[in-house]
């Protein structure tokens, strides 16, 4: 696990970016850095190859069942998209879906947010006895697969009949040992130990000095953190599938019944729509916030 | 300016009432043990809990339906999935599955990240673009596939039939399992890349433009410098990737429709992770699901000591050469 610690602050990270322009300039540089036509072509590839899956559930989303089950397939979007998504929504019921994908990952996103800014910043900033020993078991616990927990976890959940109930899906990932060391990374960074001494001389107490100095440092890498558990919340499918019906299901889950469905008369169109409504929302989010969170993978922190 | 501060005033000013100062103390010394106590107290109950119990329900025969009795079998469990056909197929398509869905995606990561690396224009957008399968959820990503590598109207078929190749990516065993791969590979390569390029970014420019003073041409600058410069950040990925290979459940769940939770009528691309659903849910033997659960966990035990041996066996022989 050595091997995490040794990843780019986002400090040096910023350096790093902030130093390639002035090597422009700079005497026998040369243009040992410069992409050449190759590494263009070969971008290309890997950018169509990675959005060409998405711009064909699109397509196919767009169409009739029968055109979509013909070859050779269609390549340019039909008009048939509003349609299926009517249909879509009817069969799976994706307005329940959305609504509750939505605030399962939003809860998670908050309270894992939450919980690590506090850890990752004990286990930065503060001294306390076990602290190293503490961190490396952190760690450790990101080996553990889910599945080992499965069972007694659905064990609990049927016994307090929380059985297709949200917070059943919500409890179990208040917090993640990823996000603790997420924090912790970026806080020893970014949080001068001189910013928390003036606080604790001016005579503010722990909590205060949660409010008043870490949350306010640690707001960028809070929100990095907040947007990609988001998303793994989001499409977080083994334990909603195993504790969750049909009959309030996340957007995983309902895609599952869409997809997974037994019958000859499956209409594949519906199925990308349903594909397409359940990962548009997250889509948006990246067109908008891409760059940000792009930043926040490539500030180093992120390991998981 | 705040090291002014800390050198004026002492922490606790002097004729301030005790228990003040014994409050201060105890939020020292007690508020670090606060701040980690949710995780800590969320892993406990929902992890290591849990972790514990299955394997005490591994040891025993347990009916889905009646959970509370337990019969004791002691390591029966074991030794019947030792001799079982299905187990070691599922462990054997777990191994191969992972080989063929991390090798290629690790180093197609790298490739690109190196590529990523240069300056160029139109650069944010190809990070985006190759994050966005990111972004897709396996259930999402899965449905494209199960279209796309349809045998009769899907699009990869129809371009492999230019060229007079006609594989059956759900009956045969490697077409399956290259295909649930692929969709393995298609959600994280771009992921495992910016990882990569974020510790690239982290190599000295200095050491490149002291190489490419030296005539070194751009594969050697790769080989040379960038790789042994990231190599804990490759290990990392390493270990991550045969964590997430291990668990894979979702991919061959869904693209296997109707029969996704054998794994394909032959068992052909059964995972352990949907072995053990298969014996848990559908046949109800919670006992024996439990032992393939611990079985998983003893696996990856395993592989961490035999990555754990390999580097520290490296590392000595660096040293000593």
């Amino acid at each position: 696990m050595a091997a995490t610690l040794s990843t780019p602050s986002p400090r040096e990270a910023k350096a790093a970016e902030q130093e390639r322009p002035r090597s422009l300039f700079r005497r026998g540089a040369g243009d040992h850095d410069k992409a050449g036509p190759v590494a263009y072509v070969l971008l290309a590839i890997a950018a169509v190859v990675s959005l060409f899956p998405l711009y064909w559930t699109f397509v196919a989303a767009s169409h009739t069942g029968e055109r979509v089950a013909q070859s050779p397939p269609p390549m340019v979007p039909g008009g048939q998209l509003w349609k299926n998504i009517s249909v879509a929504w009817d069969q799976a019921d994706m307005g329940t879906a959305l609504l509750n994908s939505t605030v399962v990952a939003g809860c998670v996103a908050l309270s894992t947010v939450l919980f690590s800014t506090l850890a990752g910043f004990a286990f930065a900033k503060l001294r306390f006895r076990g602290r190293n020993a503490l961190l490396t078991l952190v760690v450790a616990t990101m080996t553990i697969p889910p599945q080992l927990s499965v069972i007694p976890l659905y064990r609990i959940i049927t016994e307090l009949d929380w059985g297709n109930h949200l917070q059943s899906v919500i409890l179990p990932s208040l917090v993640a040992a990823f996000g603790v060391f997420f924090m912790r990374q970026f806080l020893s960074e970014a949080l001068p130990f001189e910013l928390i001494e003036a606080a604790r001389v001016d005579g503010a107490n722990s909590l205060r000095i949660i409010w008043h100095v870490v949350f306010p440092v640690a707001r960028p890498a809070m929100a990095v953190l907040g947007m990609l558990v988001f998303v793994q919340s989001w499409n977080d499918f083994f334990w909603p599938f195993v504790v969750l019906t049909q009959q309030n299901p996340t957007v995983q889950v309902a895609l599952s019944a869409i997809g997974g469905g037994s019958g000859h008369d499956i209409n594949q169109a519906v199925i990308m729509t349903g594909a397409l409504v359940g990962t548009l929302p997250l889509l948006l989010i990246f067109a908008v916030l891409g760059k940000h969170i792009v930043g926040g993978i490539t500030s180093g922190a992120v390991k998981s | 300016m705040a090291t002014n501060v800390r050198a004026e005033a002492p922490p606790v000013a002097p004729g301030r009432p005790a228990w003040r100062s014994r409050l201060y103390r105890f939020d020292l010394k007690a508020s670090p043990y606060a701040f980690i106590a949710p995780f800590f107290l969320c892993f406990a109950a929902f992890g290591l809990f849990p972790l514990i119990w299955t394997g005490w329900l591994s040891l025993h025969y347990v009916d889905l339906l009646k959970p509370d009795v337990l019969e004791w079998k002691g390591f029966g469990n074991y030794t019947r999935l030792w001799s079982n056909d299905q187990f070691w197929t599922a462990l054997r398509n777990t191994f191969t599955i992972g080989v063929i869905s991390t090798v290629p995606q690790l180093l197609m990561a790298l490739g690109l990240a190196h590529l990523l690396n240069f300056r160029m224009r139109g650069r944010g957008f190809f990070r985006v673009a190759i994050l966005a399968p990111y972004a897709t959820s396996i259930a999402a990503a899965t449905l494209v596939f199960v279209q796309l590598f349809n045998p009769d109207y899907g699009f990869i078929n129809w371009a492999l039939d230019l060229v007079g190749l006609h594989p059956n990516w759900y009956s045969e065993t490697w077409p399956s399992q290259i295909a649930i791969s692929t969709i393995v590979t298609w959600r994280w390569t771009g992921y495992n890349a910016l990882i990569y390029l974020a510790a690239m970014q982290a190599v000295p420019k200095d050491l490149y433009e002291a190489a490419s003073l030296d005539g070194a041409n751009r594969w050697q600058q790769f080989t040379r410098i960038t790789i042994p410069s990231i190599r804990p950040t490759i290990l990392f990925t390493i270990i991550v990737s045969t964590i997430g290979a291990t668990q894979l459940f979702g991919e061959p769940m869904l693209f296997g429709g109707g029969v996704g939770v054998s794994g394909g009528s032959a068992h052909q691309f059964q995972t352990l992770s949907l072995y053990m659903y298969e014996l848990g849910w559908p046949s109800r033997q919670l006992g024996r699901a439990s032992a393939v659960a611990w079985t998983m966990l003893l696996i990856l035990l395993l592989i961490g000591l035999v990555q754990f041996l390999i580097t520290r066996y490296r590392k000595r022989h660096e040293l000593g050469g």
